[in-house]
């Protein structure tokens, strides 16, 4: 293993590939749905972009959570929060787009308010007709809220299974919230109806093809700087504090700092995976708080591999293709599935689909080759 | 001013002033008026029986457990008992724990690099680049605690007696003043043993250090002044013939 020589990008092959899997897509997905008649063959059809632009999101979203479980060891069953929080500033916005075109023909209000008997926005909702301000909402609501929460779970040394479970009462706490109908989100319907993106019709396979491109770059361009954090020596230094937290804490490292920074981050990648998730599915409502779908994303990581980025996406995309195949085939099953799925892969796969790939793992690959050739050297000799 | 803060001014290289410092937990007085003082230089034994509180001593002063009486001064005027970890272990205080403890999954030289003296705030971390001259730094401490041929080895496949080394060598990466070194040689075979105490020997002078140990062979070959301890407090202090043929120091150990 050479030392601080290799690149942070170039010297991860696993990420190239998967950067060079997202260019693919981010092209040829948009060219074959837009550029050919359903009556070919390699025609991609409307609601294959959608599908596929849902799994990019989840695939953000599990990176996003790779980086604080899977580096800093943070076991967070309160992810989906983060998402959904970015996806209600998204589509808080596209309520705004919606403008006078609502059921009720009110200008100034969202149907739900107007059903409400509301007579004015609430001030919350001021600012969100403004596409940059939504966006900048899309990070800064999630990160705020994770800054927050981190700086009193960190600081106050709370670690494992505790905090865990705080993240969980956390995005459970936000879904009772959002269930309300006073809390001015659209209580238990959420937000819906929208028309258009930045005056583009969100029915159109045009748009809908570029926000599948775009997903597609968010993905990439979290797994730059996901893999530029990890590589760095800050990077080093969550793994430390994961594996030996009192050893990194008497070397001096302010050991909450670290966490809150990673933490932060990937709730604000959680954040914008929430807000492209929206436009493409065309709703978001308080069933994505709920703690059962953060675990969900637990084992989208734990499947793929932790620790290694591209594993997440991996996972998240092949558990959601898998899941969207057997709730279709037999929907009674996919929980079971879903379960035993975790568990075989904990009790087998420790280190999930990409550690089990060889040329994938670094340091385990002479061990990989060494089982090989052992493994050869019995056939020959059987053979003999 | 008290007898006890004049002491302390004029005690000028008294690097680690302990003084007085009980610690209760749960009504149980693991630590009971322990007084303690460390020059600069020094090279220090402490030896005493199972739960003498010789880690809850080193707890105390880099401020893991918070004492409920007493004074932890360093330097001089630095008071530890207002100070976290981190920044006790910045200001050059390094502690090596009684259950080695290095980071498994990270390579000998990772494990060093991020021992290395210097700033740890979080932005420089995500900038830092490891210089030349840190490099062989790193080199260097990697022939000196004899790991050289393991640099790029993870830490998890070390010997038990090598990840002790490893431990060791972090602490001085860290270029402290004061190093608490808590039972380095359990799981050393006896060469092991006698070289750790040559590398310790050879650590003091330039730095001061604190070593707890139960293998009297190997507080014999430190050659240095020892103190024991017992149910929290100081029983004996003074050279190793002298505390063996201390009457009070043969009642603990033979009393056992
Ligand atoms: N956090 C804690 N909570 C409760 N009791 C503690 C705690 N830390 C230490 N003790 C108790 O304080 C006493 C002193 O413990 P300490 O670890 O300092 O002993 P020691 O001299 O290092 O012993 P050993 O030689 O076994 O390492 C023991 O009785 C121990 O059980
Ligand atoms: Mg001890």
């Amino acid at each position: 293993m050479t030392h601080g020589k290799s690149h942070f990008l170039l010297g991860d092959r696993g990420g190239l590939v998967l950067l060079a899997s997202l260019a693919v897509l981010a092209v040829g997905v948009p060219a074959l749905n837009l550029g050919l008649g359903p009556e070919s063959a390699l025609h991609v059809p409307d609601y294959m972009v959608g599908l596929l632009g849902k799994y990019l999101c989840f695939a953000l979203l599990a990176l996003a959570l790779d980086l604080v479980w899977g580096y800093a060891g943070i076991l967070s069953l309160g992810h989906g929060a983060f998402f959904a929080l970015g996806g209600y500033a998204m589509g808080m916005h596209l309520m705004r787009e919606i403008g006078d075109r609502g059921v009720y023909g009110n200008p100034d209000l969202p149907d739900f308010m107007v059903f409400l008997n509301w007579q004015e926005l609430p001030w919350y909702w001021h600012g969100f007709d403004n596409f940059g301000f939504a966006m900048l909402m899309v990070v800064l609501v999630p990160g705020v809220l994770a800054f927050v929460f981190g700086w009193f779970a960190f600081r106050s040394r709370v670690t494992g299974v505790y905090l865990s479970i705080i993240t969980q009462a956390m995005t459970f706490a936000l879904m009772l919230a959002f269930f309300r109908n006073d809390m001015g989100f659209g209580g238990n319907n959420g937000l819906t109806d929208f028309k258009d993106i930045l005056g583009h019709d969100l029915q159109d396979p045009a748009t809908r093809a570029v926000l599948f491109s775009l997903s597609a770059a968010a993905v990439g361009a979290a797994f730059v700087i996901g893999r530029f954090i990890t590589a760095s020596r800050l990077g080093r230094v969550l793994v430390a504090i994961r594996d030996a937290e009192g050893r990194a804490r008497f070397l001096g490292y302010r050991v909450e700092y670290y966490k809150l920074f990673a933490w932060t981050v990937s709730a604000m990648m959680a954040g914008v995976a929430g807000a492209l998730y929206v436009p493409q599915v065309g709703i978001i409502n308080p069933g994505e708080f709920a703690p059962p779908g953060s675990i969900e994303i637990v084992i989208w990581v734990a499947v793929g591999g932790r620790g290694t980025l591209y594993g997440a996406v991996l996972g998240a995309v092949l558990v959601n293709y898998a899941k969207t195949y057997f709730t279709g085939a037999l929907p009674e099953l996919w929980l079971f599935m879903l379960g035993g799925l975790f568990i075989a892969t904990t009790l087998f796969l420790p280190k999930g689909i990409v550690g089990a790939l060889p040329m994938m793992t670094d340091p385990e690959r002479g061990q990989w080759r060494k089982a090989l050739a052992v493994f050869r050297n019995v056939g020959k000799r059987k053979a003999s | 001013m008290t007898p006890i803060e004049r002491d302390k001014i004029e005690a000028k290289d008294t690097v680690l002033y302990v003084d007085g410092v009980s610690v209760s937990f749960d009504g149980f007085k693991a630590l009971n008026n322990l007084s303690l003082y460390v020059v600069a230089g020094e090279l220090r034994a402490i030896i005493g029986p199972n739960g003498a509180g010789k880690t809850t001593m080193m707890d105390v002063v880099t401020g893991k457990t918070r004492p409920d009486e007493g004074l932890v001064f360093f330097q001089g005027d630095i008071d530890l008992t207002k100070l976290d970890e981190a920044r006790i272990a910045n200001l050059g205080i390094g502690r090596k724990f009684q259950k080695p403890t290095v980071f498994e999954t990270q390579t000998v030289f990772e494990n060093l690099e991020l021992s290395l003296a210097g700033r740890r705030g979080v932005l420089e971390s995500l900038f830092f680049k490891l210089s030349a001259e840190q490099g062989d730094r790193i080199d260097e401490m990697l022939d000196r605690i004899a790991l050289a041929a393991q640099r790029d080895h993870l830490a998890g496949s070390l010997s038990h007696g090598q990840k002790q080394w490893l431990e060791i060598g972090m602490l001085l990466m860290q270029e402290p003043d004061v190093l608490l070194v808590d039972e380095p040689v359990a799981g050393m075979t006896d060469a092991e043993t006698e070289q750790t105490a040559a590398l310790l020997r050879e650590i003091a002078g330039a730095h001061s250090v604190v070593v707890v140990e139960h293998d009297m062979e190997f507080v014999r070959a430190l050659e240095c002044r020892v103190t024991v301890l017992h149910e929290g407090s100081v029983l004996a202090e003074g050279s190793l013939e002298a505390v063996q043929n201390d009457q009070r120091v043969i009642e603990v150990y033979l009393g056992r």
